[in-house]
């Protein structure tokens, strides 16, 4: 069974968002780049089931040279090979279709990509995927699990789950849940050293056009002072939420 | 041309997301100057609709779309797409209707923008605003000529009145080859879901173990709230992962949100910042979470929020 993750390397969760030449990009200057807390469920569920399915997996990033280095976490974490797309990621459906095309000379029975980077929050790479390949798509996707031709998953809704079977080949949206957060791989030295040997392949790219891009990027606008209330006159906070905010 | 809008529904009613996207697909329609039609599966009764402004009703009553399915809901739009000469299709931020926009884009090939929190800058460049950075930053997004998708952010549109005489039409659609389906759905007891609810009432660490949940779960009853929680809770398994809201896990755009014995990590704030008016209630007056709020209490929880739906049931 072959498995491809898709990689997204995107600023560490508590880097300071700032944008440079006149707010049209954002600033990596200083950033940490981590890989993309979704991914990296869908990267450990893949790394199980190499035991569980006998599978091979595949870890893919569009980007420039500075992804290699979340690339080789991947590999050490335990991916068999590992696939770089040299462009810069414009938008998710040059991205896509970046992918699509990589896909089209591999058949992999399963794709994972996290449910949405942390960065741009579109949540549709997974989805543009699985529209351009005809695989099944289940996204938010919170159990897999694979026997022969058949996958069932779970998929979180709008207040509950939703368990449901089909035939791969199939596209998931990862996220928190497929793995817990304490099952997380976290290399060691051993697959640090491994991981030097292992294939990292790199790709020309297509350079598709992208459908969307930013033209300019805002900060929320900084928040008036808080209004504290005091503990013995709740009265008063009821009254604000009520006749100010009017949210209750 | 003309903007279309997908009216989500469960066991015959619509969802109030719904009557926010179509009250965003009116104000879009009338600024390009074109009409709106909504698109409804399965429901029998849809004269609601007339009141967000609606020009066509159409609807699909077809027994293969009883459940959703991203896939043949994608595909029955990609035909009432080409059949309307839809140029911009409107959806909501709900889980299904995210799923299904992503999904929608890729039959399609169109472009695709989701949390979206205003009606476009200008139409031609077609820019819009979104929220980027888990709600630490906004993007104007040009999207390019062609069959544009926008899934729209929970309460950021509102529901508008405004009032049209639709005209309601049925629409066939020939059956979706699908070898997927559903098995089960495991509904979450506990009456408001947060991606539904108008108020979330969350707490953290502070109310040191899950046995004093009691109280929250009161408070949330008696604001008509979803319950939520911090990471750390939900790793410590005090509450269900699906309660954990914050940058990992699920993200909250509701219009009151109630932050108890939360310290307010960046990592919290990021995931609830779209919230309109949060109220902070912490023992500690360091918690950087107090910088982020609206209104706020330093106080024992376990005093003030007693007290507090004490006060909230006499005024009801």
């Amino acid at each position: 069974m072959n498995i491809l993750v898709c990689i997204s390397n995107v600023p560490d969760t508590t880097s300071k968002i700032n944008f440079i030449e006149n707010d049209s990009k954002f600033d990596s200057n200083g950033v940490q780049y981590i890989i993309n807390p979704n991914d990296e469920f869908g990267l450990t569920k893949a790394v199980w089931m190499k035991e569980s399915n006998a599978a091979n997996v595949t870890v893919l990033t569009v980007g420039d040279q500075s992804a290699e280095t979340i690339l080789r976490k991947c590999l050490a974490i335990g991916a068999d090979k590992a696939v770089r797309i040299d462009c810069d990621a414009k938008d998710a459906y040059s991205v896509a279709k970046e992918i699509e095309s990589h896909c089209q000379s591999i058949n992999y029975d399963l794709i994972i990509c996290g449910r949405e980077s942390i960065d741009y929050n579109g949540g549709v790479v997974p989805g543009l995927l699985a529209g351009f390949l005809d695989y099944n798509f289940i996204t938010n996707c919170v159990s897999l699990d694979i026997k022969d031709s058949k996958a069932t998953c779970a998929r979180e809704i709008s207040g509950g789950t939703e368990i449901s079977e089909c035939e791969i080949p199939l596209v998931i949206g990862s996220q928190k849940g497929l793995v817990e957060e304490s099952d997380l791989i976290i290399p060691n030295m051993r697959g640090i050293m491994m991981a030097r040997q292992k294939p990292l392949e790199v790709i020309e790219a297509k350079n598709v056009s992208a459908k969307t891009s930013d033209k300019k990027f805002h900060k929320p606008e900084v928040k008036s002072e808080v209004k504290l209330v005091k503990p013995d006159e709740l009265d008063k906070l009821i009254d604000l939420l009520e006749n100010e905010a009017k949210v209750i | 041309m003309a903007v279309l809008v997908y009216i989500e529904s469960e066991e015959n009613k619509f969802k109030k997301t719904a009557y926010e996207a179509l009250s965003y697909g009116k104000a879009l329609a009338d600024k390009m100057g074109v009409k709106v039609s909504v698109l409804v599966f399965n429901c029998s009764d849809t004269e609601s609709l007339k009141k967000y402004g609606a020009d066509k009703i159409i609807r699909i009553d077809n027994s293969d779309f009883q459940k959703f399915s991203s896939k043949k809901y994608s595909h029955a739009l990609a035909e009432v797409i080409k059949s309307e000469n839809s140029s911009v299709v409107i959806l909501s931020s709900s889980p299904d209707s995210k799923f299904l926009g992503a999904h929608l884009s890729g039959i399609t090939d169109a472009s695709y923008v989701s949390n979206v929190v205003g009606i476009p800058e200008s139409i031609s460049p077609f820019v819009i605003k979104r929220t980027c950075f888990t709600n630490k930053a906004f993007s104007s997004t040009e999207m390019i000529d062609g069959l544009k998708i926008i899934s729209v952010s929970s309460n950021s549109f509102g529901m508008i009145e405004n009032f049209n005489d639709s005209t309601v039409e049925s629409f066939n659609v020939d059956k979706v080859d699908s070898n997927q389906k559903i098995i089960d759905i495991v509904k979450e007891t506990g009456s408001v879901t947060i991606a539904d609810a108008d108020i979330v009432v969350s707490a953290g660490r502070g109310l040191k173990g899950p046995e004093n949940w009691e109280m929250i779960e009161t408070l949330a009853d008696t604001l008509g709230a979803a319950t939520a929680c911090s990471k750390p809770v939900s790793d410590m398994g005090w509450r269900p992962h699906s309660e954990h809201v914050g940058q990992t896990g699920k993200p909250v755009s509701s219009n009151l949100y109630i932050a108890i014995g939360i310290s307010g990590a960046i990592q919290h704030l990021a995931g609830i910042n779209s919230s309109k008016i949060k109220v902070v209630i912490n023992s500690d007056p360091e918690a950087p979470f107090f910088k982020a709020a609206d209104y706020g209490v330093v106080g024992d929880a376990f005093e003030v929020i007693p007290e507090l739906i004490q006060k909230l049931k006499d005024r009801q």
